[in-house]
C-alpha cells in the first residue's frame, strides 16, 4: 500500500486519538486546507505534476537565454525581453504573488540543476550527492543581500530591461551562481539569501492568501525523525513557520510527513500582517523592514524612469558608466538608502515620542514596517498596469517570431493589435493605490490594537509616511 | 466631536465614508474657463525623448503638433485620442485635433527606434487633471477609512 492509499484509509477510519485530533484541528477558522480536497491532494502529493511544470519553465528559461544571445537585438522583437520583462514580470506581480505568495518559487527553474546535484537525483534523493554542504555564514543571513540585489537591478534596469543580450547574461549569471552556491552551501542558499526576486516574492507573500502550516504541533514534537525538516530544500522546520515569507511551497515536507500533519491553507489576505504579538516578534525583522523600504523606493524609481515623460532621466539610466548615469545611480541609492529609511525611522521615532510607547526603536521599526507591505505590493501592481498593459501587443508578435528572425509561426508576427486600456488604465491604477493605502491603514490599526500599549498616536506619523508615498506614486502614474 | 465619531455605529461610519466617496467622485472640480484657442507645439523627437515632453492645453483647444524626428524615424500616438503620426528624420509631420477630453494623457513613440523605444513617452495635459485631484482626496479618505475606530 502506498502512502496516499494509506492516508485515504486513515481518513476514513481514524484509529488513534492523535488521528482524531488531526481531523478536529483541520477545521481551522477561516482556512481551507487544499491538501484535503480530493482532486488537489494527489497533485500535491506526487512530485510529477510539479516536475512537469518545472521542466517546462526550465525549457522556457534555456530558450530565453538562447533567444537573448542569438535573437534580434531589438528588444521589442526578442522573446527574452518580452517574456521576461513584460509577460513573466507582469504575471509575477499580478497573479503569482498576490494570489499564491511564493508559488513562483515552487516552479522556478533557476535552482533546479543545483538542487539535483545537491540531492544526487532529479525526483528523489540518492546516496551519491555532490557539494560541500557548508552552512551559510551567519553574518550574511537575512534579506540584506537580496535588498542589495534589487538595488543593482534598479541601477542597471534601463539597460537590462531593454537589451536582450544583457538579459541573457543576467539569467546565465543567476543560473551559474545558483549552481555554485548549491555546490558550496547546504540547501537553497541562493534562493534564501541572494535571489532578489526571492526577496521580492517572499516579503509580499505575507499578504497572500496561501500558507503552509503544521496542523498539530504536538504530533511534530513527538516525531523524532523530523522528516519534514530533513526533506525541506530550504532548510525550514514547518513547526517554526510564523509567516509565509521563507517557505517556497515546494511541498516536500507535506510529502515526507508520515502523520499527514501539514496543511496547505487558503486563508484571508494579509493574515501574516500584524498577527499575534508572539508571532510578530519572531517574524518581523530589521532586514525585512529595509527590504520593504527598498521595494517602495524601487517602485518610485521604476515609475519615474519607465512611465514618466522625462527623457533626460531615461537617458541617464541608460548611459551606464557615464557621469549622468553615476548621478542617476547616486540619486537612486540616496533615495533607497538615506531618504526613505531616514524618513521611516523618523516617523517611527516620532510615533514613539508622541504616544509615549516604550518599545525599543529597532523592534518598533521592524514591527511597523509591516504597514508598508500592502501599500508596496499595490504600488508595484499599479506600476505594472501602466508599464505592461500598453505593451501586451509585443507578446503576440514574439510568440510568432521569438528570435526576431522574420518568422511568422502563428501568423501574429506583424500584429499591431494592442488593447486600448487608456480609458480605464489610469482609473484602475488610482483604485489599486487606494486599496493598498486602505489595507496598510488597516494593518496599522491592527498593530496598535495588538500592541501592549494601544495608543493611536503611535501609528499616525507612519500613516502620513504611507500617504505621502501614495501621493508620489499617484503623481508619477496618473499625474 | 471625537465622542460623537466614536459613538457612531459601523453602518453609519461606512455610510458617511460612502457618501464622502461619492462626493469626491462626482462633485465638479473647478477649472479655468479659458476660451478655446489654437495652439501649436513643435516637438523634437530624438532617442528616447520628446522635447518638449509635457504639453499643457485647455479643454476645447485646437491643438497642432509638429513632430520633427532628429535622428531616426519616430512616431507619436496619444493614449485615449486614437491619433497617430510618423516623422522621418528631418521631416516634419503634423497632427491636428481638438482637445475634447480632459485630463492627463501619455503620448508614445510608435516606431521602434532603439532600446528604450517602449519607454519613449510624453504627456498631454488637457485642463485640470481631475483624476489626480480626486485620487489624492480619495487617498486621504482611504486612510481615514482604514484607521477609523482605532482611536483610544
Amino acid at each position: 500500500m502506498n502512502k496516499l492509499q494509506e492516508i485515504a484509509w486513515k481518513e476514513k477510519f481514524p484509529q488513534f486519538a492523535g488521528e482524531v485530533e488531526i481531523h478536529a484541528r483541520l477545521e481551522l477558522p477561516r482556512r481551507i486546507d487544499l491538501h484535503q480536497i480530493p482532486w488537489i491532494r494527489p497533485l500535491l502529493q506526487s512530485r510529477w505534476p510539479q516536475f512537469l511544470i518545472r521542466s517546462l519553465t526550465l525549457a522556457g528559461f534555456v530558450f530565453t537565454i538562447f533567444a537573448g544571445l542569438f535573437g534580434s537585438r531589438v528588444g521589442s522583437h526578442n522573446f527574452a525581453i518580452i517574456f521576461v520583462w513584460i509577460a513573466w514580470w507582469t504575471a509575477l506581480k499580478l497573479a503569482f504573488i498576490p494570489l499564491g505568495g511564493r508559488s513562483w518559487c515552487s516552479v522556478c527553474p533557476i535552482p533546479l540543476p543545483g538542487e539535483w546535484l545537491q540531492q544526487g537525483g532529479i525526483l528523489e534523493k540518492s546516496r551519491r550527492r555532490f557539494g560541500l554542504n557548508l552552512r551559510w555564514p551567519k553574518r550574511l543571513r537575512g534579506s540584506w543581500l537580496q535588498s542589495g540585489g534589487f538595488l543593482l537591478i534598479g541601477l542597471f534596469s534601463a539597460v537590462t530591461l531593454t537589451d536582450a543580450r544583457l538579459t541573457a547574461w543576467v539569467l546565465i549569471g543567476l543560473f551559474g551562481l545558483a549552481v555554485i552556491l548549491s555546490l558550496v552551501f547546504e540547501r537553497r542558499a541562493f534562493c534564501s539569501y541572494i535571489c532578489p526576486i526571492g526577496g521580492f516574492t517572499g516579503i509580499y507573500a505575507k499578504t497572500a492568501p496561501v500558507e503552509l502550516r503544521v496542523i498539530d504541533t504536538a504530533i511534530c514534537a513527538a516525531h523524532s525523525e523530523k522528516t519534514c525538516y530533513q526533506s525541506c530544500p530550504w532548510g525550514l522546520y514547518p513547526v517554526a513557520l510564523r509567516d509565509s515569507a521563507q517557505c517556497g511551497l515546494c511541498m516536500e515536507c507535506l510529502r515526507s510527513c508520515p502523520s499527514d500533519n501539514i496543511a496547505v491553507n487558503l486563508r484571508p489576505f494579509g493574515t501574516d500582517l500584524a498577527a499575534d504579538i508572539k508571532s510578530m516578534r519572531q517574524s518581523s525583522r530589521l532586514d525585512e523592514a529595509f527590504l520593504a523600504l527598498v521595494m517602495l523606493g524601487s517602485a518610485l524609481a521604476f515609475a519615474a524612469v519607465f512611465t514618466g515623460p522625462w527623457g533626460n532621466l531615461k537617458s541617464a539610466a541608460f548611459a551606464i558608466g557615464s557621469p549622468v548615469w553615476l548621478l542617476y545611480g547616486l540619486g537612486l541609492l540616496v533615495l533607497n538608502l538615506v531618504i526613505l529609511p531616514g524618513a521611516f525611522v523618523l516617523t517611527v521615532w516620532m510615533g514613539q515620542r508622541w504616544s509615549g510607547v516604550k518599545v525599543q526603536l529597532r523592534r518598533a521599526i521592524a514591527d511597523q514596517a509591516q504597514v508598508l507591505l500592502p501599500q508596496g505590493l499595490f504600488a508595484w501592481i499599479a506600476f505594472t498596469v501602466s508599464f505592461a498593459f500598453p505593451k501586451m501587443n509585443y507578446v503576440l508578435s514574439v510568440i510568432s517570431d521569438p528570435l526576431g528572425w522574420g518568422w511568422n509561426l502563428l501568423g501574429t508576427a506583424n500584429s499591431t493589435w494592442s488593447p486600448d486600456v487608456s480609458a480605464f488604465s489610469h482609473a484602475l491604477q488610482v483604485a489599486l493605490l487606494l486599496v493598498g493605502l486602505f489595507w496598510s491603514a488597516r494593518v496599522a490599526q491592527r498593530l496598535v490594537r495588538k500592541s501592549n500599549q494601544p495608543v493611536f498616536r503611535q501609528a499616525l506619523p507612519i500613516l502620513l509616511f504611507c500617504l505621502v508615498f501614495s501621493l508620489a506614486m499617484l503623481w508619477l502614474l496618473v499625474g | 466631536m471625537s465622542d460623537l465619531l466614536k459613538s457612531l455605529s459601523p453602518v453609519w461610519r461606512w455610510g458617511i465614508l460612502a457618501l464622502l466617496t461619492l462626493l469626491i467622485l462626482f462633485l465638479p472640480i473647478p477649472g479655468n474657463a479659458a476660451e478655446p484657442a489654437e495652439k501649436t507645439f513643435q516637438i523634437k523627437a530624438s532617442q528616447f525623448a520628446y522635447s518638449p515632453a509635457i504639453l499643457a492645453v485647455n479643454p476645447g483647444d485646437q491643438v497642432t503638433i509638429e513632430l520633427l524626428a532628429a535622428d531616426v524615424v519616430h512616431g507619436l500616438s496619444i493614449d485615449g485620442y486614437k491619433l497617430e503620426t510618423t516623422s522621418d528624420p528631418g521631416q516634419t509631420a503634423r497632427l491636428t485635433f481638438v482637445a475634447d477630453q480632459q485630463g492627463s494623457f501619455r503620448f508614445r513613440c510608435t516606431v521602434t527606434c532603439g532600446n528604450l523605444h517602449p519607454f519613449m513617452i510624453g504627456k498631454l495635459q488637457v485642463g485640470q487633471n481631475a483624476l489626480l485631484w480626486r485620487g489624492a482626496l480619495l487617498a486621504g479618505l482611504a486612510l481615514i477609512a482604514g484607521i477609523w475606530g482605532v482611536r483610544k
